[in-house]
């Protein structure tokens, strides 16, 4: 193993430019770690590519994760970019089945933050049964990249029951948030800014196909889903108003936090309806199906605390209003730019 | 979950802590100045750029009739912090080698060539903190590195710095340095008072200001321009009833300062506070942007710290010359246009591509116009 010994006393592994030379590294690299840890048929092969069959409608997404810090409570950079890719998959009632995995580590990374990463990487997979079928490594120079970067993609079936795109959205249809909002979003900026939390104040970060695939095996009046990351619910409801040239009201009181976002979000000066979700998803539903939809959702750990936040109220125009909770009615846009914390 | 501690209100108004009643009693405001307060302008200006944000945030000026005038103030402090300091911070970026520490929204303000932002995508170093603390740690982590603190902030935020300047004298910190642009309120008020461009009838007194410096020095302000200032929280509901409560005043031509923030507000402020600053930090002229050099309306550090002064570390080899642009931000932070008044306002200036601070800052009048009432 390659040791870093300037400024420290200790000999800490870390991961060498030659880890991505294609050589022995490599190899053993891929070998110790990722054969050993997400082995499956696929995958043993060890093709440039992996082979696969299937019919039906297929879906296919890719995303690619960095984030500071790599490691947080709730998760890590290994378990987000599982995680993410899934729900991506699971919003457009996708059931996932594989993914592939490609690593771009900076040079110096500790070999045992990469094994930490890699251990949270399977563990997802595993519990959600996904295969990892495909990757790649490469080591960038020092100071080229953020420690690391990982990029997965997906693929999921679409069986045609789940598959919503084509049910029209109607005025008086509601908008749902599948729970408390913003959390993932605020701790990461209290991570940054080096803010103490305490132990509840973490990532909400969570597969969200364990309740929306079962959702819409049981309900058609399911008409619209997205995960809302990053630019938050505000972002994600605009997006939605422009796709589809509806009017959208959303209800300041029902809008569901958690206190330490209420309060994290007062002194940091940001609204967290622009903060992003992990585990949170926004639904629009059919007012016929309202009730027992919540009292389904509601069942569910990861849904438990859903809401009817807002609806749709015309069909004119793209336009999302917030009415607070004084009674004034305002417009709500998509996130501008960066979030940043206001001084006073 | 809704919390309204308002035991200075009209308690047969405001006295029930849910929204049903909050808003009962909030539309019934609303009638009472519906039916007094229509037969002219009243023009009244919130001084802080918090208020601002809440009053564009909660739609409070959609429920007030088009005679109720609210104007924001120069109460934004990276809004009013002049091109020239922007320019400066950032010759010093690129001639010396220093890492620049500052707060937040600083990072997008454009100077007249670059903001920090810009600087920090070709490569230099940018640390934004939330605890400017954070620059003891750093420091002391990194000799080879110089730091240069940006110190910006109101009379709210300077206590900490100072805290932050008495900790580094304290550890003898020889590679953190300091930029003071700090800013003191009441002499801008004056100078907003001074310049008559605006008839302003009433003043929303900054309530975070407040809690430092307390409700007394506003009452040189009002005894002299015969104006009523009242000092208020930032809960919407508490917003609509100050202004409401402004405007009896007025009519009645009262004038004086009411702390209607007396949960957070004491008549002579925050002692300890005040005297921290004091240790660290001398009275001197200040910069504003729209409002230009304003005497004794700034700090700078005493002779017990001056060794942290940037400027006499790093003086600037080049001089600074700002060119005049198209952005009314001045006029703005003085209260004589609205945001959309501006030629550039949602045309060449937006949040995501800001022409002045205004648009930068959250508090930024013209963001909060931009972002809840374009």
């Amino acid at each position: 193993m390659e040791t870093n010994i300037i400024g420290s006393n200790i000999m800490e592994p870390v991961i060498s430019l030659a880890y991505g030379s294609g050589g022995d590294l490599t190899r053993k690299l891929i070998e110790e770690e990722f054969v050993k840890n997400f082995s499956n048929p696929i995958l043993d092969e060890l093709l440039d590519s992996g082979i696969v069959e299937f019919s039906g409608k297929l879906a296919f997404t890719t995303d690619s994760y960095v984030i500071t810090p790599i490691f947080f409570k709730g998760g890590d950079i290994g378990s987000l970019s599982v995680y993410g890719t899934l729900n991506d998959l699971a919003v457009v009632g996708a059931e996932p089945l594989f993914i592939s995995l490609s690593l771009i580590i900076e040079e110096g990374l500790a070999v045992k933050d990469l094994k930490r990463i890699i251990n949270s990487i399977s563990k997802v997979a595993k519990e959600e049964k996904v295969k990892i079928i495909t990757g790649d490594t490469k080591v960038v120079d020092k100071n080229k990249g953020d420690k690391i970067f990982i990029n997965t993609s997906g693929i999921g079936i679409i069986k045609p029951n789940r598959d919503w795109r084509k049910r029209e959205i109607n005025e008086g249809d509601l908008i749902l948030a599948s729970g408390d909002l913003g959390e993932h979003g605020i701790y990461i900026m209290l991570e940054r800014l080096n803010i103490k939390t305490a132990e509840d104040v973490k990532s909400d970060m969570a597969y969200l196909g364990s309740f929306i695939l079962p959702l819409l095996d049981n309900f058609d009046g399911v008409k619209f889903i997205r995960d809302a990351t990053r630019g938050g619910v505000a972002t994600i409801l605009n997006e939605v108003a422009s796709k589809y040239n509806i009017e959208i009201e959303v209800y300041e009181e029902e809008l569901p936090y958690k206190d330490w976002v209420k309060n994290a979000s007062e002194i940091l000066g940001i609204d967290p309806i622009y903060a992003a979700n992990e585990g949170k998803a926004v639904i629009i539903i059919d007012k016929s199906q309202a009730d027992e939809i919540l009292d389904f959702l509601k069942k569910h750990p990861l849904s438990c605390n859903s809401k009817i936040i807002g609806k749709v109220i015309s069909k004119n125009k793209p336009k999302v209003y917030l009415k607070t909770r004084i009674g004034s009615r305002r417009i709500l846009e998509s996130l501008k730019g960066d979030i940043l914390p206001r001084i006073c | 979950m809704f919390k309204l501690e308002i035991n200075l209100l009209n308690k047969n108004l405001l006295s029930q802590k849910n929204t049903v009643n909050v808003k009962e009693a909030i539309s019934k405001i609303i009638k009472d100045i519906e039916k007094l307060f229509t037969d002219r302008n009243y023009v009244i200006m919130e001084f802080c750029g918090t208020h601002t944000h809440e009053i564009a945030k909660y739609g409070i000026r959609s429920l007030f009739p088009k005679t109720i005038d609210l104007r924001s103030g120069p109460g934004c402090p990276v809004c009013v912090t002049a091109e020239e300091d922007i320019d400066y911070i950032i010759n010093l970026a690129m001639e010396n080698n220093l890492s620049i520490i500052t707060f937040g929204d600083l990072v997008n303000v454009p100077g007249s060539k670059a903001s920090l932002s810009y600087l920090k995508s070709i490569g230099k170093d940018i640390i934004v903190v939330y605890n400017p603390l954070e620059s003891i740690k750093l420091a002391l982590n990194n000799p080879n590195k110089n730091y240069l603190l940006i110190g910006i902030g109101f009379e709210t935020t300077v206590p900490l710095l100072a805290y932050t300047l008495i900790k580094a004298k304290n550890l003898k910190l020889k590679n953190l340095f300091y930029l003071s642009l700090h800013k003191l309120t009441p002499p801008a008020l004056d100078a907003v008072l001074d310049g008559k461009e605006v008839n302003l009838d009433g003043v929303i007194g900054p309530g975070h200001v407040s809690t430092i410096i307390g409700a007394k020095p506003w009452e040189i302000s009002a005894n002299k321009y015969k104006i009523p200032i009242v000092i208020s929280s930032f809960e919407p509901e508490e917003i609509i009833f100050n202004v409401y409560f402004l405007l009896k005043k007025i009519k009645n031509k009262e004038y004086g300062v009411w702390n209607n923030y007396k949960r957070s507000v004491r008549y002579e402020g925050n002692l300890k506070a005040i005297d921290i600053v004091n240790k660290v930090f001398k009275l001197s002229a200040a910069n504003w942007r729209g409002l230009g050099i304003i005497e004794n309306s700034g700090l700078e550090l005493n002779e017990d710290y001056i060794e942290f002064d940037v400027r006499k570390r790093f003086p600037l080899t080049k001089p600074i010359k700002v060119k005049k642009t198209a952005c009314r931000c001045g006029e703005v932070l003085r209260g004589v246009v609205k945001p959309y008044e501006c030629p550039l306002f949602a045309k060449a200036c937006t949040p995501s591509s800001p022409k002045g601070p205004c648009m930068v800052s959250s508090e930024g009048s013209c963001a909060a116009y931009y972002l809840y009432e374009n």
